[in-house]
């Protein structure tokens, strides 16, 4: 692959490849700009840009993963996605073959979730200047009426619910970057969540609170909620679902599921009253199988996220600076 | 006829010292007054110059049993007039005014114990009985100023006799504030799954049942305990697995020390702490073959044991054969109960039955714990009884006037208030990572900046900002306004030990060895077995422990098994690594994903390098199959490595330590490991291969240590850290060094873990403040 705006065949290349995958008819519409119907309702929009190594891992890769981010980020504002655009940056020299892999893993991801790539764009820069590939990707989606999920609304009293296991995109990354091989691959859970999310706000218009705990695993997300919302939480660490060969690889590689990164998973603050009824929605669709009502908001004033242990302690569960180096002297 | 001026300094308030002053006046003839100021008790006596002689004299030789006096001034006090005074008085202090410390709660005194006992008495078999001398002060304070008011007392209106007694000078109950009896006084119940138990004695019925094997929850002072018959092995196994504690040692109370010399043998020295107003725990050495159940300190011969502290102990005691095990009423490393609901809540699947009574706990107290050993007496935890006492520090540092707050460690957590040279360390407060701990921290010390009218300008943490302390002291700074300083970890276990000693900021540079678990380092690595050189204001890492690395971060110190491999890795390489793991350790690592482990140290991935003494004690127990794949509690690898090795450590020979030169020297252990797997395929016991790894250890710190003394020109050595609380290397070290002339200065009394190092971040803070 040629560098630059100039290489005219290189382009035309690229640009006929994610035809060949993406199309569909907004994007069939070849203008540099998409054009929707407007929608009644309020509109979202999110933007992610997705860095990953390795780019190909058990459960997906960066162009999957790039439509599950975004399409995610959206549905935790209680949206239906609308459509998504994609831009790529491309360092010279990465395979074609890649690339195609990756786009072909996207439109899957696209059409599965019923969403279509709007629009999109492609640069590639010098070789040494990028690694490989990055995708950033912008969602649009529409919230319904009556819908107010908001940080805002995060009360003592109210229920946390967990849509699944922890820890499984994490790990599967690091093992597959850093080669380590477990018994079992270890897959990412890797998935769009909106269709889970309409599940549960048709049931349940009045959810308060909708996060994905990406980055920093669960104790990050309710870490930062809890300081938004000024609120503590309780956590039930036994009502936490890890996976047994996820649960055994993290205590081998010494990490705590709860600070390791997932990529289709929600949790959800409700009213307690509402509560078994949006688990047994959360359950009957699949990315909720495993869903589980984890704990409850607490008044603590000093934000703290706590939780009592298997064996009966509480704990504090704690948001780490980055490098997760040892305290115990 | 003369009039003499009469200032005292120390702990000399709410100690029962004016009365005294009045007591002693009286006997001699004198008149005057003597009232309490800012500074400690003021006096004056006038009267014939011999007997005001022997007034001074017998002010220092008989003063109340809780009273520490630093200083006794006299000089003639000119505007007293000959008829100034008619009789001595005291004078009352004007509240507000006077800005009294806390005493630590103490032991009961012989008067009381004897009105305990005392059939006539109407305090007889009354479990809460005290005067000034003795009884709860820190466990029961909310407030300031120490009144009654201000206390768990409030709610218990004195009856006319017992008010009668606070009032008079002349009484030792007067302005004993938790003054009572058993007509106004609180009481003791039983209580069985939530509902009283019907008994005319409780103390007497809970001791029967305990007899009967049962377990039972005791309120004591600081805390709820948990108390077994320490003779019924089965008992004490089934305490042992409901409190989830499987083999971390327990404390016995005994009921006096003639019964503590059955089971122990004490010394003088320690027979002094036993029967202290303090009433630790005290570490002693166990006799074979006694009554006692054998599960109470598996695999060592050392046995903590104690004392009754309160009546309700010495009523319970009264009625028992043989010691108990009181151990904290908690569930493993979670604080010990203090409120009746919450001991409900939490014992309720251990204890059978509780004995509880109704004064609250204000602050939570774990019982203190002393070791004495041949260098002398070691404060291993402090709280009950010496908390929170200040910390006498040398006349230089008693200059510095910006008063520090220091935030002290993760784990057995303290803060430290230094102001005016006076340094008050809190009582020990356990791991903050456990929410009710860190709960209480910061509940202890609103209380105690309360108490002691304490608004610091400067924070002092600790270098590693995830420690729960460090971010607690980020969020104080931006509330106060304070200043914020960064101490590094080894560096505050030095100055602590320094302060306590006495060394001047102004003296030559000494020369640390702080053998610890971990701290964070200068350079970002983990560090833990470190010489340092210098003092309060720099130091130099002049030697240090091979950084080797901790895979899995934490998991790596809950599971010694991980440091072997790490330690062969790093001695032998990953192939020599593989086959020694299998072919000498086979079972200890049967199961284990070490190619996994293998490439986390290779690619660095969760595996931080650390110079940690701890986790080189971890790698050795893990050889030896001491709990190679998991320590049940912190330290354990090093209590048993120093129990096993303690029979041999005299006549072994050390194993080889290379100690690469530089600049900064290095301690490695190939030959020690290639010496150590020898003996082990050659069958040596392994409390000799433990030996010999003490004795390694002790040779190579002290040949380093005097080498680098001599080219630094350093005289005063300071020996600290955690992993200084194995007496063995403790006692070698300081013996060998102190052999060849060196002054040897080691914590007495803050402990040498990270209980002492708020000390060090105080006075390390205050002594930037003053550049
Ligand atoms: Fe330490
Ligand atoms: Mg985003
Ligand atoms: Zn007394
Ligand atoms: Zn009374």
């Amino acid at each position: 692959m040629v560098h630059g705006g100039g290489g005219r065949a290189m382009t035309e290349l690229i640009r006929d490849l994610f035809q060949r995958h993406l199309s569909n008819p907004i994007l069939d519409q070849g203008h540099d700009a998409a054009l929707l119907e407007a929608s009644s309702g309020r509109l979202v929009v999110s933007t992610d840009g997705h860095v990953i190594s390795p780019l190909f891992f058990p459960g997906g890769d960066i162009g999957s993963l790039s439509v599950h981010g975004t399409l995610n980020d959206v549905a935790m504002a209680g949206a239906r996605p609308l459509c998504l655009t994609a831009g790529f940056i491309l360092e010279e020299g990465f395979p074609l073959a890649d690339l195609e892999r990756i786009v072909m893993s996207m439109a899957a991801a696209a059409s599965e979730a019923g969403v279509p790539v709007a629009t999109g764009d492609t640069k590639v820069v010098e070789k040494g200047k990028g690694d490989g590939v990055f995708i950033t990707t912008t969602g649009l989606g529409v919230v319904p009426d009556g819908v107010e999920i908001s940080v805002t609304r995060a009360k003592p009293g109210q229920a946390i619910l967990l849509s699944g296991s922890i820890g499984d995109h994490g790990v599967a990354i690091l093992s597959k970057r850093e080669n380590l091989e477990f018994e079992t691959e270890i897959v990412s859970d890797s998935n769009a969540l909106h269709t889970l999310v309409a599940d549960m706000i048709e049931a349940v218009p009045d959810i308060a609170v909708l996060r994905d705990p990406t980055r920093g695993g669960l104790a990050a997300t309710l870490n930062e909620l809890a300081r938004a919302a000024g609120v503590g939480m309780h956590l039930d660490e036994s009502a936490i679902p890890v996976k047994g060969d996820v649960a055994a690889a993290c205590e081998l590689l010494g990490l705590d599921p709860l600070h390791v990164a997932n990529e289709g998973k929600l949790v959800c603050l409700c009213e307690q009253a509402d509560a078994d009824r949006l688990l047994s929605v959360m359950r009957a669709h699949p990315l909720g199988r495993d869903a589980a009502i984890i704990g409850r908001v607490t008044d603590d004033e000093a934000r703290l996220v706590e939780m009592e242990t298997e064996i009966g302690g509480l704990r504090v569960v704690d948001w780490l600076s980055g490098e997760q180096l040892p305290r115990i002297c | 006829m003369h009039a003499t001026r009469v200032r005292v300094t120390g702990l000399v308030q709410g100690v029962g010292f004016r009365p005294f002053v009045w007591h002693l006046a009286e006997e001699e003839g004198l008149s005057g007054k003597v009232w309490n100021d800012a500074a400690g008790v003021l006096a004056t006596v006038c009267g014939p110059e011999d007997a005001i002689i022997r007034f001074l004299c017998r002010l220092r030789a008989e003063a109340p049993p809780l009273a520490r006096i630093d200083d006794i001034r006299s000089e003639p006090d000119t505007s007293v007039l000959d008829d100034a005074f008619a009789g001595f008085q005291i004078v009352t202090s004007i509240a507000g005014e006077v800005k009294t410390g806390i005493v630590p709660d103490a032991a009961t005194c012989p008067d009381c114990l004897s009105e305990t006992f005392d059939p006539k008495s109407r305090r007889f078999r009354y479990p809460f009985t005290n005067c000034t001398h003795c009884g709860p002060r820190l466990s029961i304070v909310s407030a300031i100023p120490y009144d009654r008011e201000n206390t768990s007392m409030a709610s218990f209106v004195m009856c006319s006799q017992c008010q009668a007694e606070y009032e008079a000078p002349a009484d030792r109950r007067f302005h004993a504030q938790p003054n009572a009896c058993p007509q106004c006084g609180p009481r003791v119940w039983i209580e069985q799954s939530g509902s009283e138990v019907g008994t005319s004695d409780p103390i007497k019925t809970i001791a029967r049942r305990i007899e009967k094997g049962e377990i039972a929850a005791v309120k004591g002072i600081g805390g709820f305990h948990l108390a077994v018959d320490a003779s019924n092995s089965q008992a004490v196994e089934t305490l042992r697995t409901r409190k989830n504690r499987p083999r971390k040692p327990l404390a016995i109370m005994a009921r006096d020390l003639d019964q503590v010399r059955t089971y122990c043998d004490v010394g003088e020295e320690e027979a002094d702490l036993l029967t202290a107003a303090a009433a630790p725990i005290v570490l002693l050495k166990s006799k074979q073959n006694t009554a006692l159940a054998s599960g109470l300190a598996p695999g060592t011969d050392r046995l903590g044991v104690m004392l009754p502290s309160s009546p309700l102990h010495h009523l319970l005691m009264s009625e028992l054969r043989r010691p108990i095990v009181l151990t904290s009423g908690n569930l493993s490393e979670e604080p010990q109960a203090t409120k009746n609901a919450e001991a409900r809540e939490t014992l309720g699947h251990i204890a059978d039955a509780y004995l509880m009574h109704d004064r609250p706990i204000v602050n939570r107290l774990d019982d203190s714990l002393v070791r004495v050993s041949r260098s002398g007496k070691a404060v291993l935890r402090r709280a009950r009884g010496f908390a929170p006492a200040p910390i006498r520090l040398g006349e230089e540092l008693r200059q510095s006037s910006v008063p520090v707050l220091a935030m002290g460690g993760e784990l057995k957590s303290t803060f430290c208030f230094l102001r005016n040279g006076q340094a008050i360390v809190s009582q020990h407060m356990g791991d903050l990572e456990n929410r009710r701990t860190l709960e209480d921290f910061q509940k202890t010390l609103a209380l105690y900046r309360r108490i002691y009218d304490f608004d610091p300008q400067l924070i002092a943490i600790d270098s590693h900002i995830d420690y729960l302390s460090t971010q607690l002291g980020h969020r104080l700074a931006a509330e106060t306004g304070a200043e914020l300083t960064e101490v590094q970890h080894h560096h505050a276990h030095f100055a602590a030990c320094l302060a306590e000693a006495g060394v001047s900021p102004e003296d030559e540079a000494s020369l640390a060895i702080v053998l610890d678990g971990s701290g964070l380092g200068t350079d970002k690595t983990i560090w833990g077995g470190e010489l340092l050189v210098g003092g309060y204001k720099h130091f130099e890492r002049v030697a240090h422990f091979r950084p080797v690395a901790l895979p899995g971060g934490t998991a790596a110190i809950r599971e010694p098994w991980r440091n072997l491999y790490a330690h062969l890795q790093a001695a032998f390489g990953s192939d020599q690594a593989f086959e020694i793991c299998d072919s000498v350790f086979g079972d200890r690592f049967a199961g284990r994903n070490l190619s996994i482990l293998d490439r986390m140290i290779a690619k660095g991935l969760n595996a931080p390098l650390s110079s940690s003494a701890g986790r080189m004690f971890d790698a050795v127990a893990a050889a030896l199959d001491v709990c190679a794949q998991r320590q049940s509690f912190e330290g354990e690898t090093g209590l048993t490595l120093e129990a096993m090795a303690r029979p041999f450590a005299s006549i072994e020979e050390g194993y080889p330590i290379d100690i690469d030169g530089g600049e900064t020297k290095i301690f490695t252990w190939k030959p020690l490991w290639a010496t150590l797997l020898k003996d082990l395929q050659a069958g040596v016991d392994r409390g000799r291969i433990s030996a010999r790894f003490h004795v390694g250890l002790i040779n190579a710190l002290s040949k380093c240590c005097l080498q680098i003394a001599q080219e630094r020109k350093v005289k005063r050595i300071v020996l600290s850290g955690g992993v200084m609380q194995n007496e063995l290397l403790l006692d070698g070290l300081a013996e060998r060094l102190r052999n060849t002339g060196m002054e040897v200065i080691l914590p007495r009394e803050l402990p040498s873990n990270d209980g002492g190092i708020s000390l060090g971040q105080a006075v390390i803070a205050a002594i930037r403040a003053e550049i």
